[in-house]
């Protein structure tokens, strides 16, 4: 085991974005899929906390973008959220195979 | 080995075993608790790097936020001890490649290129640099952005209303 670096994190980040590459893909209810999303967004945000502390640590650039990401991920989990309610209210189903009504 | 090597593996482990638990198992209530340790974890990660502030964000916006709001909408939409369906074993066996192979290009190109740190003299993640440059006009200020995400939260809260109100029953 060596001294955690910056590819050690980078290791931590792209696993956990696979890992909620994963759920999106085999996931069929709306809601497990948001849960992987969150996934994705935090590994990206890893990645921006890491190369600002590692590689460019005169600025704080990652950092807001990172700020910026989690402020946006949580008006889309809200957005989401509501579409996913009105969905079950309408179908009595968040199944994404039950909501194909725009399909064709 | 260090106290902070071990902090940090520890941490990795509880980051990456349950959100793996959290896209696998078949509990929607067990899948959000997961993915609740899941963020605690990237929370402990950043404490670890020494960013206590988007740790704290971390913390307060996806923990106490994003994880209470997925519960909620849970207890509104799913029936309780209901198990989520099996998946088929093709879809499973497929995205298990796509995510295999996606994760060893990723790793490929991560140990083959080489990072070039910057000269310069760090400064410091504090709560006084981190405002003065989010709130500042000048060159590296970032109020703008600020500003617009501000127009973004508000359209985001008066759609959300606007979408989950629930529509009065017309008379006919």
């Amino acid at each position: 085991m060596m001294d955690p670096g910056l590819n050690h994190i980078l290791f931590i980040s792209t696993a956990l974005f696979f890992i909620g590459i994963f759920g999106f893909l085999t996931r069929r209810n709306l809601i497990t899929m948001l849960m992987s999303i969150e996934l994705v967004l935090n590994s990206v945000n890893i990645n921006f906390v890491a190369f600002n502390k590692y590689l460019w640590p005169h600025k704080l650039d990652g950092l807001f973008f990172s700020i910026f990401v989690i402020a946006i991920a949580a008006a889309e989990a809200a957005v989401a959220i509501a579409i996913i309610i009105n969905l079950y209210r309408s179908h009595q189903s968040i199944d994404v195979e039950n909501a194909e009504d725009l399909k064709f | 080995m260090s106290g902070s090597t071990i902090i940090f593996y520890l941490l990795s482990i509880l980051t990456l075993v349950s959100g793996i638990l959290s896209v696998t198992t078949r509990k929607i209530f067990r899948a959000a608790i997961f993915l609740l340790f899941s963020l605690i974890g990237i929370a402990g990660l950043y404490f670890w790097m020494q960013y206590e502030f988007i740790a704290a964000v971390q913390i307060v916006v996806y923990v106490g936020g994003i994880t209470v709001l997925i519960i909620f909408s849970i207890f509104l939409t799913q029936q309780a001890g209901e198990l989520l369906p099996q998946q088929n074993r093709k879809r499973v066996l497929f995205s298990l490649l796509a995510a295999f192979s996606g994760f060893g290009l990723t790793l490929l190109q991560i140990i083959q290129h080489s990072f070039n740190k910057t000269l310069e003299s760090s400064i410091l993640p504090s709560m006084e640099n981190i405002g003065n440059q989010m709130l500042g006009l000048e060159d590296n200020g970032f109020s703008l952005p600020f500003e617009v995400v501000s127009i973004l939260l508000l359209a985001a809260m008066i759609g959300c209303i606007v979408i989950a109100l629930r529509s009065k029953p017309t008379t006919v």
